[in-house]
């Protein structure tokens, strides 16, 4: 800057205005603060306790120690539980994912008769009651003398999983730019190649997230394994057995810990996918 | 568009599934609530009379935890609905450069077991907690008020472990939003408040209906709050309906309210859809 | 994949093609030869047809009537990718997951070719892009993108290469100097360029044959200057350049030329450039051919008295004059500022002059105004 402006006039905004404009710019922000501060506060408090030398009831706050982190399955059932719900969630997404992005490939992709009914089938799923589909299922198990337990349960995912995976699917599919196929095909690729080589490429991302939301559903859910686990148990399930007389800090230092490495994939997800569009 | 086998044969695994482990049970569960137990046989043996009045007799029975399900449900929508639309408006609008981040802050917490959430909950709302001693301090509740056991804290249990399936349809629905359309809508002479009533809110309603009706339809059956955060005083029809079918052996009436609960819950959500006029939800 | 269709070549016969949707037809008997390595351009405005011709012939569509040939091998029913053919598309339609050096590969592989360096480098380096080899699509910009399509589809050395409005993204500069290179390596990697455009400068810039396409049909094809001098319909006057149009009758012959009465002044039209079949005519002259003189300068050849400047815009280049003649019409002169002469000021009378071997004769039943506006509802995609 060369020379300095003399005799031009600033504007002149009284003080209250300016506090009160920059509150009602600012006004929302500041909600979205109290807001996100609101959805930490008990993931916050899990966190707080898994320090807590609590013994076996994790209710007061007896003192600071990382020996529930140094030994997380110290105590009983916990690891069990967790191992669980990672074999269910791996065989849920692996199975609603493949059928789900079948159905989705179909609906978004072809117009054949009965389309609409295929939505409607898919959209049902979502709007029913995860208590009504669990224990639906229970029922139709018992009528064919099957007990409830570990495939039952990965069963009874899949049938709540393969809708999202279908949304999700769909979506991406939704944003695929048909002009790259025909691209591919003016370029000697026939259509099992274009298929390999352009379409499947630019869905997977897609796929990926139905896989980690369906991965997701099926680790937290409670109700509908509730219904079908019989007495095989889930970490939800430890979680809600062990309420009443109080949960060993090992949960919270599960819990905790999910938290922290999901939180690191998503993280990671994100500065891969921003470094493959910023000019290398 | 291209040959039409194959959307049949992609969607034939999928469908069979659907149909084997969905539709089929569904129907069962149709089948089962019309039973009655065998006279003299043991527990769990049932046989098929058509008996209707199963429906009426679990309804008349259950009518305080129908009633109680469904509007608790609603109030948990709509505080849902009040908390998560400002702070989707704050993330699409406001969010800037920091928008997948708060995206990210929205999810994360929910990485953490809910239940581990809701009983900290529990725990925080509760005598040990920091809320209930700060609250008695200050005057605003009675030494003798506890806000565990009581339905507020079942509602807000369930408001907060449904905000996210009501965050996220209302971020995509306000992110689709042009920014440019909110400053002509300022350019021709709207305030704040006129430009988010005429043009903001009519725009976002996909996304008030697609949250809506993803926090209402499992609130409404859920009972795991109502179990931790409540006392038999706020049982929800989802207690009812576990307890009939894990603990008290009574599969007719449990299946009776299951299917009632579905069927009023399609009901109320085709007429919601209808009113609300969007075409395609998935 | 057929080997006898990727190894067609010759000229590209079109042969009553037509595309219809239902009852709307997009296009209609179309028929049409473009010669081996030449510039073709396939010229009209929004909806016109052309850029559905270009996918039929591409593959991407199918005729509903009608047998393209390429020499003399029919490849109506092939799919696209057993013909010779390559496409560059309007938004580019580059792979983005994969590295520009692959995506120029791809129709290469796809033919089974292993070694693909060579002849990667060598295309890169025909759009002087060599740098970007390694790079993605989405971080290029739009006229590096543009140049890239393009590499990847002359790589493949195809018969015929087919490009559908590439350049309409580009800012003008950009697209000026793109008109340019386009041409350029035409000539030098000799390949057929079928070229889809609405742009008629741009046409005109870089094709050696014109087809002018409306609502399904074409209109009138020859070169640039043909169509531009000697136009058979209203539309292609109107929409190659500007005309004006003035209704009169042949009133009488003067050897080799018509005598055209125009609201009672009469010009001179050479006959073989009358496209009239009864006494009623629409005579034409290019706005740039009329000369404007103040009343009492001597003029020559065909003249018309009358005139009122009506409305005067200096271009730089050249003065555009609106003049009203006696009967209503406001006729365009384009005066080029080529000799320091003072230009005319509104409201001077004035006649207009020029050489009748310029006059061009449409039908007398034509619409005059074809092709000159664009009709907002022909506005949409094709």
């Amino acid at each position: 800057m060369s020379t300095k402006i003399k005799d031009a006039t600033i504007p002149h905004i009284p003080t209250s205005a300016r506090i009160s404009r920059w509150i009602g710019r600012n006004l929302i922000r500041i909600y979205a603060v109290f807001a996100f501060t609101y959805l930490f506060i008990p993931v916050a408090y899990t966190f707080a306790f898994s320090f807590n030398d609590s013994g076996k009831s994790n209710l007061i706050w007896k003192g600071f120690t990382l020996d529930n982190w140094q030994n997380p399955c110290g105590a009983p059932e916990v690891c069990t539980a967790l191992v669980n719900s990672i074999k269910i969630g791996f065989l849920a997404t692996f199975f609603s994912t493949i059928l789900g992005t079948m159905i989705a490939f179909a609906i978004g992709r072809y117009s054949f008769k009965g389309r609409s009914t295929s939505n409607l089938m898919i959209f049902l799923p979502m709007a029913t009651p995860e208590i009504v589909l669990g224990a639906s299922l229970l029922s139709l198990f018992l009528v064919f003398k099957i007990n409830p337990g570990f495939w039952p349960t990965v069963i009874a995912h899949v049938v709540f999983c393969v809708s999202f995976v279908v949304v999700t699917v769909k979506a991406r599919i939704a944003s695929l730019d048909p002009r790259l196929e025909q691209a591919a095909m003016d370029l000697y690729a026939n259509e099992r190649e274009t298929f390999r080589r352009v379409t499947l490429p630019l869905v997977a991302p897609g796929i990926a997230a139905a896989a980690l939301l369906a991965f997701s559903l099926s680790f937290d859910d409670y109700i509908i394994t509730n219904f079908n686990s019989g007495t095989l148990k889930t970490f939800p399930e430890f979680v809600y057995a062990s309420a009443a007389r109080g949960i060993p800090a090992q949960a919270n230092v599960i819990g905790s810990a999910m938290f922290f490495l999901a939180l690191a994939i998503v993280i990671t997800g994100q500065i891969v996918g921003r470094k493959r569009k910023v000019s290398a | 568009m291209r040959k039409i086998r194959t959307p049949y044969l992609l969607l034939l695994p999928g469908f069979a599934f659907l149909f084997t482990f969905f539709i089929l049970p569904i129907m069962n569960l149709a089948q089962t609530s019309t039973q009655t137990p065998v006279g003299g046989g043991d527990t769990g043996q049932y046989e098929q009379t058509l008996r209707f009045s199963n429906y009426i007799d679990a309804f008349v029975e259950n009518r305080e935890q129908f009633g109680r399900s469904f509007v608790y449900a609603t109030i948990a929508t709509l505080l849902a609905l009040a908390i998560a639309y400002p702070l989707a408006y704050a993330i699409a609008l406001k969010g800037g450069k920091l928008k997948n981040f708060m995206l990210i802050l929205v999810i994360a917490p929910f990485f953490t077991s809910f239940l581990l959430r809701t009983v900290a909950w529990k725990q925080i709302l509760g005598e040990e907690g920091f809320v209930v001693p700060t609250l008695r301090t200050f005057g605003i509740i009675s030494d003798s008020t506890t806000l565990t056991s009581t339905s507020f804290a079942v509602v807000m249990g369930m408001t907060y472990n449904f905000l996210p399936f009501m965050t996220l349809p209302l971020y995509a629905s306000i992110d689709r939003i042009d920014p440019r359309t909110l400053e002509a809508s300022g350019d021709l002479y709207a305030n704040g408040f006129t430009t988010f009533r005429r043009v903001t809110l009519p725009l976002s309603m996909p996304g008030v209906v697609a949250g809506t009706l993803l926090t209402f339809i499992p609130a409404a059956g859920d009972y795991v709050n109502a179990a931790i955060l409540g006392s038999p005083n706020t049982k929800m029809i989802g207690n009812v309906i576990e307890s009939r079918y894990l603990k008290i052996v009574d599969y007719p009436t449990a299946a009776a309210l299951s299917f009632t609960l579905m069927v009023v819950i399609l009901i109320l959500v085709t007429f919601y859809i209808r009113k609300a006029g969007t075409e395609e939800l998935v | 994949m057929t080997k006898e269709s990727i190894s067609a070549k010759g000229d590209l016969r079109l042969t009553r093609l037509t595309k219809s949707y239902g009852d709307f037809t997009a296009v209609d008997d179309l028929s049409l030869i473009i010669p081996e390595g030449s510039f073709f351009a396939l010229l009209g405005p929004s909806g016109c047809g052309k850029t559905t011709t270009l996918r039929m012939i591409a593959g991407l569509e199918e005729p509903t009537v009608g047998s393209i040939h390429l020499g003399s091998t029919d490849i109506t029913t092939t799919k696209p990718y057993q013909r010779p053919i390559n496409t560059v598309f309007q938004n580019y339609a580059l792979f983005p997951h994969l590295t520009i050096f692959e995506n120029i590969a791809f129709g290469l592989r796809r033919r089974g070719i292993k070694d693909v360096d060579a002849a990667v480098s060598k295309v890169l380096d025909l759009v002087e892009l060599p740098h970007l080899a390694q790079r993605k699509p989405t971080q290029l910009s739009g006229g590096q993108q543009q140049r890239i399509a393009l590499a990847r589809a002359i790589v493949n050395r195809p018969a015929l290469l087919l490009l559908d409005e590439p350049l309409g993204a580009l800012d003008l500069k950009l697209r000026r100097q793109m008109q340019i290179e386009l041409k350029w390596i035409q000539k030098e990697v000799g390949l057929t360029f079928v070229h889809v455009t609405h742009d008629q400068e741009e046409a005109m810039t870089m094709a050696d044959t014109i087809a002018v396409m409306n609502e399904g049909q074409i209109e009138q094809m020859g070169s640039p200057a043909d169509l531009y001098d000697n136009p058979k319909t209203a539309f292609v006057a109107n929409f190659l350049g500007q005309s004006n149009l003035i209704k009169g009758t042949i009133s009488g012959n003067d050897g080799d030329s018509h005598i055209v009465d125009l609201f009672g002044q009469k010009i001179s039209l050479p006959k073989n450039r009358s496209h009239a079949n009864d006494q009623f005519i629409y005579a034409g002259i290019r706005p740039e051919k009329f000369r404007i003189s103040r009343l009492g300068t001597p003029t020559s050849g065909n003249i018309l008295t009358g005139g009122h400047i009506e409305d005067v815009s200096y271009i730089g280049v050249s003065t555009q004059y609106q003049v009203e003649m006696p009967w209503g019409q406001e006729l365009m002169v384009f005066e080029q500022n080529d000799d320091g002469v003072a230009p005319f000021s509104k409201d001077e009378e004035v006649n207009i002059s020029w050489e009748p071997v310029f006059t061009f004769g449409l039908r007398g039943d034509e619409d005059a105004t074809a092709g000159s506006e664009v009709n907002p509802e022909e506005l949409d995609e094709e």
